[in-house]
């Protein structure tokens, strides 16, 4: 195999696949060595380990571990500092993240206390900082080196100045590289070209969807006050956050970045060759009147050190780096041609990391982090354009430091992909979020009468934060669906289908449930990975022997569809084909579903007629729909699926006929968040994911099934020992903060007892909210957590952390119970 | 078509190549005259020098005026074209006389040739240092001597004094070898070892312009475009990454010996030799072969 | 002493050359701008001169509407003013470049004009020389070591020459031309910059004037690249650098 890119993430996807016993693995790079001229040459290499994200803080924290490891960390502590009020709150948000992923120590300092670690900062300016004694700065070259110096040891291969001009593939695998040193054959590849890498996916026709941006710095030195420091490092980096830009001390000079500039996007082929470039390629020619704010910025907040006139600007660039559409990286094999791996859009704070967590992939087909936010399978063909790369990186780039609201929303690029109900809803005041391309309600202007009718039983927020991006209406939404019915827009869901002589077998390998049932049955089973984690939920229709219908969270489908791709047989008796725009779905439920749904149509959709788990064609009108029997929201109904271009015709139909029993249009606010928390149904990427097994989430019911499946030997494991924590609902007793303003979580949290200590598992995982929301028909605010068993007790007594204060809340729930009809009286009614 | 060749010495190499230049541009029938200055022992007066020159000029209406590239020979025949109100191209590698003359001339230190024409008679030109090989030397006595100007004026500027260069040792330009040290010798310290090779050669440690802009060394050891410009039997290159800035000051190298760790520096593609490897290994070991060889 | 510094903005070039389509420039797709290295050399040499002696520092620049980030770069480190005479950007040859220059400073009064020996990219050696003959006065090339005596009426240079220095003694005002190592050029201050960006340039346009020294196009010479012979790795290499240095006659 050969990994293209000798930069960090190069040298240590190669280094740890020769540690995982690889031993035909070969490094190449266009560039000299040791520094090829990528973005890891010139990068600042500093680490703030502390994320909202618990996947990138995982890839952070093991990208340190190895550092460490390798003797080129040194930590300096760093200081996120706040100019503003909102910025403070943040802190507190951050200190809460830093307690859920176990990043100790860290605290808020006042400005004095600011002042003592960095005493060249005029600390009047600001109102405090978040403080991590953890964080520090790296030397990713040398850690690159002794990584890549490893590997040879252990047999790999390397040519520097070595350029890829051809990708050759063939039966939709990769076959040979073409390089300017002869041609390689190879069956797999990885690319790790930083900014590069999107030419060189696209000489294999794979798309690896990132842009390189321009990031400004400068260093200035020498600066008096560091004409004594003995370290390298001595004083913590300073991130002035609200500013969009970082100071920090090396040797006698301080190095200024910044994020703040307008966003600087260029095409791959834009970045010059090596022998063209003044300096390495990625470090582009500084346009200073774009810095100018910035150093006006820097000299107010450090005058001591930026404004000594004897202290010159001795290096300024436009340094490149790679930026997504999300944020997040682009790792796995990519979806167009097996044997072709991305390791991009990789920065040097997790760069070893997802060296390790690639390699781990592509030996054992997991990983121990679990990187699904960062699949590189997951972007949806709009999603990869470079016009919605581009407007989205864009957007995103002076946001890099910024105060980024749990549901915020995209200005750019949106409206591409619309469902056949689009122009209906928006007539009904539809509230639009965007998932994955996908335009959907949130919730619908036109039910705020609602908030009248249910009166105090709506559940309302006071917290400026917690009531941007979102309504009061969803909760009233929720209770006209629970007390009539209520038609949701589920149009973006993924949807594919196997068939085949051996669709059935595929897809018991695949799922974790029985597959052998009955045409006609609706089967909700999660999907695990070899180790027995998580990889999916979702539910499997039969249509007919050899025909399975996969629906699944818009999020993750196309992540989703290339797992059931990859284990389908070798031998061709199995096929898929991807849905997602053929058909549309509309949910119906409440009450008053079955009533609704029996005006339309003559089939027999009662209880018997068609039962919970079950699905059948029905004739609505003028159209064939296919009726399934299953509900997300914990209400009699069903999923209508229809071909895209009926959609429109099934809404008219249904909606018409609801009139008399009072349906509303219900938004994903309800049925993402307030339906399926009152239910205790977990959800993939919150309370499902690699680092928790089936036992674990609670869902382990019933007996496995004899035929063999991916994880079955995992899972059979699981189900023998006793979990080593529980998912759990919990309500919030009081939400009543310091100041009396009520406060409402919203999930990532940190769950704590009541004296404020914070909870580990014995595998050493901390708990944390993973959802939280209203529950507008039990009264309560619902979180969910994974807990020791210890603490896993109906009635037990915990806390949890938000906001930079603890609040009461108490376990309701240690199994799949609902708190909202826990009998489940009204699905199978 | 007569041509006039500016000799700022009889002896000197530059001179003898604008001998020759001039000589090729003449052929066989067209007369050749080679002037020198001379000013009676007082001190170089540039504009006293390009007084009398023009003035040769003016009376022998050449077609074209030759002049070495050296720092004189450029400045003598430019205070020429601003007298004379002329155009005047330096260093050039070729010229084709005619209305317009055409010439092609070295930009960027030689990193970039120009075609230009030249507009105007006589035509003005200095010599690229190296672009003609210095044969076909005059005879001392057939170069004529002119006197200096003596106008009080034209002697505003001139040499009152000379310091002798206070360094002992070779000097960088007339080294035979000349030890040169770019950014990966890493320090000042670092070029210890350069020193101590260059002293067993006998030759003078050189380097580029990373080193002086990092303090490492004075700029009078730089070599390069902005620097001096060497002509050693070897340029020992060691460190440097070969930027067109430098190259532009080692093309009088005979042969040029690199020492990298990268494999493909770009110094490598000017090199007759290459040692790939840290020069902090390699000159050192050198330096002790060499005191072995001589049984020390 | 009031002292005028001449620079020339040309694109800062490191790594291979490539030019434009139209063969008339070096291709700036990839890089950035400087002035030559002589020049800042004047620029800094003018403004430790004014630290000392007093008086005030002009940089001036015949170029484009762009050269004025290079005059702004020059006050950055300590000049006081600017002028910018903004052509088009297309080549201007010496006698024109000379002839703006003088059209616009004959009246301001310098005491020293200083220029770079000769700019980075077209190295014609010879404007500060048609300056000087313009205005009627003297000018020393090649300077490395200024030093002002009699409180300003002359200047002392020095000319590195080999196996020494030149030493010429010029009454003010003159022009001199500067060479890279007379100092070592400040780096730019936050604050120095900050000041620059608020300075006002004084621009006047100047107008394009037939060049007889007129540039055609520009080539990249032949590319010969030498056979290199590998003598080794690290050092085992040492006994056949030996062989060499003794092929060559040098040991």
């Amino acid at each position: 195999m050969v990994i293209i890119g000798a930069g960090i993430v190069g040298n240590s996807v190669a280094y740890h696949l020769t540690r995982l016993g690889e031993t035909d693995v070969t490094l190449i790079d266009k560039g000299p060595l040791p520094n090829p001229g990528g973005s890891t040459g010139h990068a600042s290499n500093f680490i703030f380990p502390v994320d909202h994200s618990k996947e990138m803080t995982a890839l952070t924290l093991e990208s340190v571990r190895q550092y460490r490891d390798l003797g080129v960390f040194t930590q300096s502590g760093g200081i996120e500092i706040a100019r503003g009020r909102e910025r403070m709150q943040e802190l507190t948000r951050r200190l809460a993240s830093a307690k859920s992923w176990g990043i100790e120590p860290v605290s808020l300092l006042t400005p004095a206390e600011v002042k003592e670690l960095v005493p060249y900062m005029n600390e009047q300016l600001i109102l405090g900082g978040f403080h991590t004694p953890g964080a520090g700065v790296v030397d990713s070259l040398q850690a690159g080196t002794l990584m890549r110096e490893r590997a040879i040891a252990a047999g790999m291969n390397v040519f520097a100045n070595t350029e890829v001009l051809g990708v050759d593939v063939s039966g939709g695998r990769v076959r040979r590289l073409r390089t300017t040193r002869g041609d390689i054959e190879v069956d797999r590849v990885v690319i790790a070209c930083g900014a590069w890498s999107p030419r060189i996916a696209r000489m294999a026709g794979a798309s690896i969807p990132l842009t390189p941006m321009v990031h400004q710095m400068i260093d200035i030195g020498p600066a008096p006050r560091f004409a004594d420091t003995t370290g390298l490092i001595e004083y913590p980096i300073v991130r002035d956050m609200d500013t969009n830009m970082y100071e920090r001390q090396e040797g006698t000079g301080l190095e200024i970045g910044s994020y703040a500039h307008r966003p600087i996007t260029l095409d791959p082929d834009e970045i010059p060759s090596i022998e063209e470039a003044p300096l390495t390629p990625t470090e582009l020619p500084f346009t200073q009147e774009d810095f100018d704010p910035q150093m006006e910025i820097a000299l107010e907040l450090m005058p001591e050190i930026v404004g000594d006139e004897s202290v010159g600007v001795k290096y300024a660039i436009n340094g490149v780096l790679s930026v997504t559409y999300d944020g997040m990286p682009l790792l796995g094999e990519t979806p167009e041609v097996r044997g072709l791996w991305s390791a991009a859009a990789v920065w040097i704070k997790e760069g070893p990391g997802v060296g390790k967590t690639v390699a781990e992939q592509m030996v054992h087909g997991e990983s121990e982090i679990d990187v699904y936010e960062s699949n590189v399978a997951r972007a949806y063909p709009c999603q990869k354009t470079s016009f919605h790369v581009k407007a989205r990186a864009s957007e995103s780039f002076n946001k890099m430091y910024g105060i980024v609201h749990p549901s915020e929303q995209w200005e750019s690029d949106r409206g591409v992909r619309v469902s056949p109900f689009y122009e209906r809803e928006r007539a009904l005041g539809a509230v639009f979020y965007e998932a994955v391309g996908w335009e959907r309600p949130q919730w619908y202007e036109c039910n705020a009468a609602l908030l009248e009718e249910y009166g105090d039983r709506v559940p309302r927020r006071e917290a400026e934060w917690e009531s941007r991006w979102w309504s009061a209406i969803i909760n009233a939404e929720h209770l006209a669906m629970r007390d009539r019915a209520g038609l949701v827009d589920l149009t973006a869901f993924a949807i594919f289908d196997v068939s085949g002589p051996g669709a059935l077998h595929a897809l018991q390998r695949i799922a974790l449930r029985q597959m052998d049932v009955p045409a006609g049955r609706v089967v909700y089973t999660p999907v695990l990975t070899p180790g027995g984690a998580f990889k999916a939920d979702l539910t499997i229709m039969r249509l007919a022997e050899d025909r399975f219908r996969v629906v699944t969270g818009g999020a993750y489908g196309r992540s989703d569809m290339k797992w059931f791709a990859d284990h389908l047989p070798d031998d061709g008796s199995a096929s898929l084909s991807d849905q997602t725009s053929a058909w549309t779905t509309l949910g119906l439920w409440g009450p008053r579903a079955r009533e609704i749904l029996s005006a339309i149509t003559g089939e027999d959709v009662s209880h018997g007629g068609l039962p919970f788990a079950s699905c059948k064609r029905i004739e609505v009108g003028p159209l064939e729909v296919i009726a399934s029997r299953i509900s997300y929201v914990g209400d009699l109904g069903w999923e209508l699926y229809v071909p895209m271009e009926q959609g429109a015709r099934l809404w008219d139909i249904v909606y018409e006929a609801g009139a008399p029993h009072g349906l509303v249009p219900v938004g994903i606010g309800v049925y993402g968040t307030t339906g399926r928390l009152e239910k205790g149904y977990r959800a993939y990427g919150a309370e499902l994911d690699g680092d928790y097994n089936v036992v674990e989430a609670g869902m382990a019911w019933g007996t496995v099934k004899p035929e063999d499946f991916i994880g079955r030997d995992a899972h059979r494991r699981h189900r023998e020992e006793e979990p080593a924590a529980i998912m759990c609902t919990l309500t919030v007793d009081d939400h009543t903060s310091a100041t009396g303003v009520k406060r409402y979580m919203m999930g990532g949290e940190p769950v704590l007892t009541r004296d404020g200590d914070v909870l580990v598992d014995r595998r050493g995982r901390r708990s944390y909210v993973t959802s939280a929301g209203a529950g507008p028909s039990i009264g309560k605010h619902i979180l969910m957590a994974y807990l020791p068993p210890s603490e896993a007790v109906v009635g037990a007594p915990l806390a949890v952390e938000y906001m930079g204060e603890r609040f009461p809340v108490t376990v309701a729930a240690t199994d799949a119970t609902p708190l909202f009809d826990p009998s489940n009286s009204r699905v199978r009614s | 078509m007569a041509i006039l060749v500016f000799v700022e010495d009889a002896g000197d190499e530059l001179s003898q190549q604008a001998i020759a230049f001039g000589r090729s541009l003449a052929g066989d029938s067209d007369p050749l005259d080679a002037v020198r200055i001379t000013n009676d022992g007082a001190g170089y007066a540039p504009a006293a020098w390009a007084h009398a020159l023009a003035e040769v000029i003016s009376e022998r209406r050449p077609a074209a005026v030759v002049a070495p590239g050296s720092e004189r020979g450029n400045e003598v025949l430019a205070h020429v074209a601003a007298r004379l109100d002329l155009p005047m191209a330096a260093h050039c590698t070729s010229v084709a006389l005619g209305d317009p003359a055409e010439v092609v001339r070295l930009r960027w230190g030689g990193s970039l040739l120009e075609e230009a024409r030249i507009h105007g008679s006589p035509v003005l030109l200095t010599v690229a240092p190296h672009a003609i090989a210095a044969d076909g030397v005059l005879d001392p006595a057939e170069i004529e001597s002119v006197a200096a100007s003596e106008e009080p004026a034209d002697l505003l500027v001139r040499v009152s004094e000379r310091v002798p260069s206070a360094v002992a040792g070779v000097s960088l330009a007339d080294a035979e070898v000349v030890v040169s040290g770019g950014r990966g010798v890493g320090s000042a310290e670092g070029f210890v070892a350069l020193e101590e090779l260059a002293s067993l050669l006998g030759g003078a440690v050189g380097c580029s312009r990373a080193v002086t802009s990092a303090g490492w060394r004075p700029h009078s050891d730089q070599v390069g475009q902005t620097g001096t410009k060497v002509s050693p039997e070897l340029y020992i290159a060691c460190g440097i990454s070969g930027a067109t800035q430098h190259l532009a000051g080692v093309k009088g190298a005979k042969k040029l010996l690199a020492i990298n760790p990268d494999g493909e520096a770009s110094i490598f593609a000017s090199a007759d030799y290459a040692v790939i490897g840290d020069l902090h290994e390699v000159v050192p070991a050198i330096s002790a072969e060499i005191r072995k060889a001589r049984g020390s | 002493m009031n002292i005028l510094a001449c620079v020339k903005r040309v694109p800062l070039t490191g790594g291979r050359i490539v030019l434009t389509d139209d063969e008339r420039a070096i291709s700036t797709r990839h890089l950035g701008f400087t002035v030559s290295p002589h020049e800042e050399c004047a620029c800094e040499e003018a403004v430790r001169l004014v630290e000392q002696h007093g008086g005030s520092s002009t940089v001036l620049t015949l170029g484009p509407p762009e050269a004025e980030e290079q005059l702004r770069d020059m006050m950055a480190i300590g000049v006081e003013r600017a002028i910018h005479l903004v052509s088009d950007g297309s080549e201007s040859d010496p006698q024109a470049t000379a002839a703006a220059i003088v059209s616009a400073v004959r009246e301001q009064g310098f005491d020293l004009l200083m220029f770079g020996n000769e700019s980075a990219d077209a190295g014609n050696y010879q404007v500060a020389v048609r300056v000087a003959y313009a205005l009627g006065l003297p000018v020393v090339t090649g300077v490395k070591a200024i030093a002002v005596l009699d409180g300003g009426a002359a200047v002392r240079c020095e000319q590195e020459v080999p196996g020494g220095r030149d030493v010429y003694t010029v009454p003010l005002p003159a022009v001199v031309t500067v060479k890279e190592g007379i100092n070592l050029p400040r780096y730019p201050s936050v604050p120095g910059r900050l000041r620059a960006k608020r300075k006002p340039v004084e621009s006047t346009v100047a107008g394009p004037v037939d060049a007889r020294l007129e540039m055609v196009r520009l080539r990249l010479p032949s590319g010969a690249e030498k056979q290199t012979q590998v003598l080794g790795h690290g050092a085992d290499a040492a006994p056949a650098v030996i062989s060499v240095l003794a092929e060559l006659g040098l040991v």
